[in-house]
């Protein structure tokens, strides 16, 4: 067993090395394959993140209050809010608070403008922070029960859309990734299907003198698997020094566009590194069996 | 020994064999003889398990081997082994690595490989020229690396697909001595030849295949006789074809 494994590796490195052309252009499939896969990860990830950085500003629920319910009223309210699971925080805004922070947030220098209001136009409020965003309704419906409300306000809308579009971005992945994987399988299998061709004399002295299937198959699996290792460091390698490039120089700007920092670069590559193998690996391995099957039928 | 029993095969509309039933018992040195499509090569191939029989019975070493599940060809396979009349050697492989090649198959070991093949490459007579190439040789020690290669690993049954039909004459006869050691060391050989002076001086059991049928089984002297007696409707049954043009 020990003695075959080795047989099969020292195999596949003299192979990889003397079908140098053909190792080297699967090699390049792969790592192209991997690359667009890597460039849809990057991105499905900084999208991912952003959105659930977007979703946690859009998770609070603004009841604004009629001027003549009681602050009294209100804690009843909040008491009752408070008791349901989809809540996470409930809390009080009084008018005057409310004015203060609108000054602040919204109107910064001009805040000055403001103070020729003779009355507070804003009404006092009760700020609800749910645990999950698609649990908001339930929020608002228990909101509408209540009496000396006079408006409920959220981002129902803004939140639909972005619980639609990860969804149908996790779904678009997921079939752009199925597609990227089936295309390289069939790449690595008709290179190795080139090298088994070349090996078809070897391979047929090898049966008839009572070499195993598994036997014959080692070394090309081995072969097929380290084309695939190889391809996946260099994917994960470009893809590094590609997005590090793209955060240094857009990381300023990023920020202020989106709100959110990008994922590091650290984070990422050790993901990648991950996924890249385990795609490599399964392609290269894929790809021998699947080309290695007709041969060996016999 | 190789016993078939009724085996019968047939591809698609052809015949390949038609009820055949045949002894071969062990040390023997058997030619296997006919035209052309005639089902020398379904014999062998039958043999190998490289095709299954349609029906009856096939044993080699005393083992059902119309049974056999895939996994275990290969263990019969080691238990043949198998000379071609093109060699068949691996050209980047030197002739030691040729021969080791057999054996590496089989998961030897190093040592024993060393120990092995300049043994075996001393039998077949081609111990200086062990680090050459296939391409170096002339087709004669071509043969005898490929006959080193059949017989490394200890092959109970020694089949030889015309071995000689690449050679000179005098090339052929020194091969034809090299598989009649062999044979002496207790080997099986089943020799499939178009060669007929090889066939008739050689003096052993000759199964002459015709239309998938066997045609004539005799041992050597029979053979030798009637050859004397009718030779000219020998020749005309058993024409010569490519690798036969030896002169008697």
């Amino acid at each position: 067993m020990f003695s075959s494994l080795r047989y099969s590796v020292k195999q596949a490195f003299v192979q990889v090395f003397r079908n140098r052309a053909m190792s080297l252009a699967s090699m390049f499939s792969i790592t192209a394959m991997l690359l667009i896969l890597g460039l849809f990860f990057v991105i499905m990830v900084n999208i991912g993140v952003g959105i659930e950085k977007a979703k946690t500003e859009f998770d609070s629920v603004s009841a604004y209050l009629e001027d003549t319910t009681t602050y009294e009223e209100a804690q009843t309210m909040m008491l009752q809010l408070s008791g349901m699971n989809e809540v996470n925080e409930v809390y009080y805004l009084d008018k005057d608070t409310a004015m203060a922070q609108w000054k602040a947030q919204e109107w910064q220098d001009n805040a000055y403008l403001l103070d020729g209001l003779v009355e507070n136009p804003l009404p006092n409020s009760i700020e609800v922070k749910v645990t999950k965003l698609e649990d908001a309704d339930r929020v608002v419906e228990v909101l509408n029960t209540f009496n000396g409300i006079k408006q409920v306000k959220y981002y129902k809308e803004t939140v639909d859309k972005l619980v639609k579009i990860t969804d149908s971005l996790k779904v678009g992945m997921l079939v752009i990734m199925a597609f990227l994987v089936i295309v390289s399988v069939v790449v690595v299998s008709n290179t190795v299907k080139l090298t088994v061709f070349a090996r078809q004399k070897e391979i047929e002295i090898m049966k008839y003198v009572g070499a195993t299937n598994w036997f014959i198959r080692g070394p090309f699996l081995a072969e097929g698997i380290l084309i695939g290792i190889l391809s996946a460091g260099i994917s994960v390698g470009i893809t590094a020094l590609v997005y590090k490039k793209v955060i240094d120089m857009l990381s300023l700007n990023m920020s202020l566009i989106l709100g959110s920092p990008m994922v590091s670069v650290g984070f990422m590559t050790s993901n990648l590194v991950f996924i890249f193998m385990a795609l490599g690996v399964s392609i290269g391995a894929w790809g021998s069996i699947i080309s290695m099957r007709r041969f060996l039928d016999t | 020994m190789i016993v078939f029993e009724n085996v019968t095969k047939n591809y698609n509309t052809n015949v390949g064999l038609d009820n055949v039933s045949v002894k071969i018992d062990k040390g023997d040195f058997v030619f296997l003889v006919g035209p052309s499509g005639a089902g020398k090569s379904t014999f062998i191939k039958l043999i190998l398990k490289e095709i299954d029989a349609d029906s009856g019975s096939i044993k080699v070493n005393g083992n059902e081997i119309t049974t056999l599940s895939n996994r275990q060809i290969p263990k019969l396979r080691r238990s043949i082994g198998i000379v071609f009349q093109d060699f068949r050697l691996l050209p980047k492989k030197t002739v030691f690595e040729n021969v080791a090649f057999a054996m590496e198959i089989i998961h030897q070991s190093p040592r024993q490989i060393r120990r092995q093949v300049p043994m075996v490459l001393s039998l077949v007579g081609i111990s200086s020229k062990a680090s050459k190439y296939p391409s170096e040789l002339s087709a004669g020690e071509q043969q005898r690396v490929a006959i080193a290669r059949a017989i490394v690993n200890n092959p109970t049954v020694l089949i030889a697909d015309e071995p000689t039909g690449n050679l000179d004459p005098d090339t052929a006869w020194e091969i034809m001595r090299l598989l009649e050691q062999i044979n002496r060391r207790g080997t099986t050989i089943v020799m499939v030849t178009h060669a007929k002076d090889i066939v008739d001086r050689m003096k052993k059991r000759v199964i002459a295949i015709e239309k998938g049928r066997i045609v004539r089984d005799e041992a050597g002297e029979y053979r030798y006789h009637e050859d004397r007696i009718d030779s000219t409707k020998h020749r005309s049954t058993y024409p010569l074809t490519e690798g036969g043009t030896l002169n008697v």
